[in-house]
């Protein structure tokens, strides 16, 4: 009993960080209709970069929030600035875009191995949150409990952005029609860049705060892009409650697979991804077919 | 007529003879491995470049030849059960890719197969008892048809040569017969062709098992040429770099994807001798090609040469009849 316990809030925790990978994945999908294939490697940038903070650079310690705030903001900044750069430069051209992400995944892949070596690195859990939360049924580690809370607070806060600021109205508009969106004046190429930033801060910050539950290692990013383009495709591009609900699935999925099916777990997590393809293409909360 | 066939004549021929000037068996082994990949660049090249549907999971199609290969040759099946085993299975696997990846096209397209290929991926690496995992399967012997032993690198490279010119004769004629227009025909104008009364489905499904067909005859030379195979093979990088092979040659040419081929893996061999990111060498080609030369080298070369040799470049005439809606 007490297994399947710990196994559901690993499957919950797991859920929030996929969570904060995949809103950013979904909302790049929804607006600019291309997968943004570099997802899984921005989240590792900001795990080794935030980890780097963590651990010492130069002899320099910061903490763990601190750490994870500037490596939040670094990703954001390198991620507008690819959008800038280079995807500008193919407008319109999905196929060449999808192509140019694929090319800096690579890239980035093999600068942080050139960076930082092929040993994983282990993020110590932050101050204070290192011990357990016991409660009738069982103890469960704090820090998994604290990813949850934050995961809900953002998973909130998203939504906040989205449904109730002018911001959260003009991407939505561009999600749902982008010509249209242009000619009542929205500027959606400037939105482009802010939710390029947007999503790239936040699979970082989820790269982070997953570092001391995953520790950081080369592959990471060829770890997470799978699963960020299951949820994608689960729970329907450009909507967040897709993303939420699809997050959670595939954490459950990915969990339970692990611990009861070992050998085929990979499977198991790829299955409801093909049923939802069969039978509902656009996904669970989608609005149209990519 | 002379111009078309002499250089096509001149390559087969040197292509023939290579092992006797090219020197040394490391150069005749890079050549076989330019070949297998060539017909897997040019089996991919019929779906991204023909059919306009790009695939990212071609890779795995490919391992899994590569790995039914190693598997029932473990199980201690011969090499002609081995092979056909590999075929069909290889073509099942394209089937059921063709299936549900041909719900949707262009940007759908490239995730689901990126999914599929990755399953196959994850299955390779997790699925131990059958794939050994990490460790991967060898393969101890090559075969030897008609009792011509393969082990000789020679041979291998003749047996490979054969494979290769006969898959470019079988591209070369798909690519003219009906159904080869009819898919270039749904590349460039899907809902006409549909309106024509074309099965636009069909016609992709059978371009698909076509490309799959070339892919997994790779992998089955692929998995000969190293004896070993283990799950990096069906990784996204491997994908990637077949892919790369048909952008960076000229997706929707002949020649293109032999050109492609050639130049990854002698830039992949030579490169990786002195350094060791040739990973990021792979992205940022990738990167530069797309945004600098999208139409790939082999036709960037003959807009170049056509606007070098001719004052008035005949090739606007065809960016027009390609732009008309």
């Amino acid at each position: 009993m007490t297994f399947y316990l710990v196994l559901t809030v690993n499957s919950v925790t797991f859920g929030g960080l996929l969570f904060l990978l995949s809103a950013g994945f979904s909302l790049i999908f929804g607006l600019m209709r291309i997968p943004n294939l570099t997802h899984g490697s921005l989240f590792m940038i900001g795990a080794y970069i935030g980890a780097t903070f963590v651990i010492g650079l130069l002899g320099v310690k910061l903490n763990f929030w601190l750490a994870a705030i500037l490596a939040t903001l670094a990703v954001a900044l390198l991620g507008a600035l690819a959008e800038r750069l280079l995807l500008r430069r193919l407008p319109g051209d999905q196929l060449a875009q999808v192509l140019v992400t694929l090319g800096l995944s690579f890239m980035a892949a093999d600068a942080c191995l050139a960076l930082w070596g092929g040993d994983p690195l282990n993020v110590p859990t932050p101050d204070g949150l290192g011990g357990f939360v016991r409660t009738g049924i069982g103890a469960f580690p704090l820090y998994r409990v604290a990813v949850i809370a934050i995961a809900v607070v953002f998973a909130v806060a998203l939504w906040l952005l989205l449904d109730r600021t002018r911001l959260g109205a003009m991407i939505r508009a561009g999600v749902d029609d982008p010509d249209m969106a242009r000619v009542v004046g929205i500027r959606v190429s400037q939105l482009f860049t802010i939710v390029f930033a947007l999503g790239a801060g936040l699979a970082a910050f989820a790269g982070i705060i997953g570092g001391p539950i995953l520790s950081v290692y080369p592959g990471l990013d060829q770890d997470m892009l799978p699963l960020a383009l299951v949820v994608v495709i689960l729970g329907g591009s450009g909507s967040l409650l897709g993303s939420f609900v699809g997050s959670i699935v595939v954490g459950f999925l990915y969990n339970f697979g692990q611990a009861l099916l070992p050998e085929l777990a990979y499977f198991v997590l790829f299955l409801p991804m093909l049923l939802v393809l069969l039978l509902r293409p656009q996904g669970l909360f989608g609005r149209h077919v990519p | 007529m002379i111009a078309r066939t002499l250089p096509i004549a001149v390559a087969v021929l040197a292509l023939l003879t290579l092992p006797l000037w090219i020197g040394g068996t490391y150069y005749v082994n890079v050549t076989s491995q330019i070949l297998f990949y060539a017909i897997f660049a040019l089996g991919l090249n019929v779906l991204a470049g023909y059919g306009g549907l790009v695939s990212l999971g071609h890779a795995g199609l490919f391992g899994i030849s590569s790995y039914v290969v190693g598997y029932m040759l473990q199980l201690g099946y011969g090499h002609t059960a081995a092979i056909l085993m590999a075929l069909a299975v290889g073509n099942v696997s394209m089937a059921i890719y063709a299936l549900l990846s041909l719900r949707s096209t262009g940007i759908g397209f490239i995730m689901i197969t990126l999914a599929l290929g990755q399953i196959l991926w994850g299955l390779a690496y997790r699925w131990i008892s059958v794939t050994g995992g990490d460790n991967g399967i060898n393969v101890p012997t090559r075969p030897a048809p008609f009792g011509l032993s393969l082990a000789d690198s020679g041979n291998f490279y003749y047996a490979t040569l054969v494979v290769f010119l006969l898959s470019v004769i079988a591209v070369a004629i798909f690519a003219r017969s009906p159904l080869g227009a009819a898919l270039m025909g749904t590349r460039d104008q899907p809902r006409r062709m549909n309106a024509l009364g074309y099965h636009v489905l069909a016609i992709r499904f059978w371009a698909c098992l076509f490309s799959g067909l070339l892919t997994s005859v790779s992998g089955i030379l692929f998995v000969y040429y190293t004896q070993f195979i283990s799950p990096q093979t069906l990784a996204l990088t491997s994908s990637a770099e077949v892919l790369l092979m048909v952008i960076s040659g000229g997706p929707g040419t002949l020649l293109g994807p032999i050109v492609g081929a050639g130049l990854v893996v002698v830039v992949k061999n030579v490169v990786s001798g002195f350094i060791e990111r040739w990973n990021f060498l792979l992205g940022a080609i990738f990167v530069a090609i797309v945004i600098l030369m999208p139409e790939g080298l082999v036709p960037g070369t003959v807009r170049l040469w056509r606007l070098a040799t001719r004052k008035r470049a005949p090739a606007k005439a065809e960016i027009k009849t390609e732009g008309k809606p």
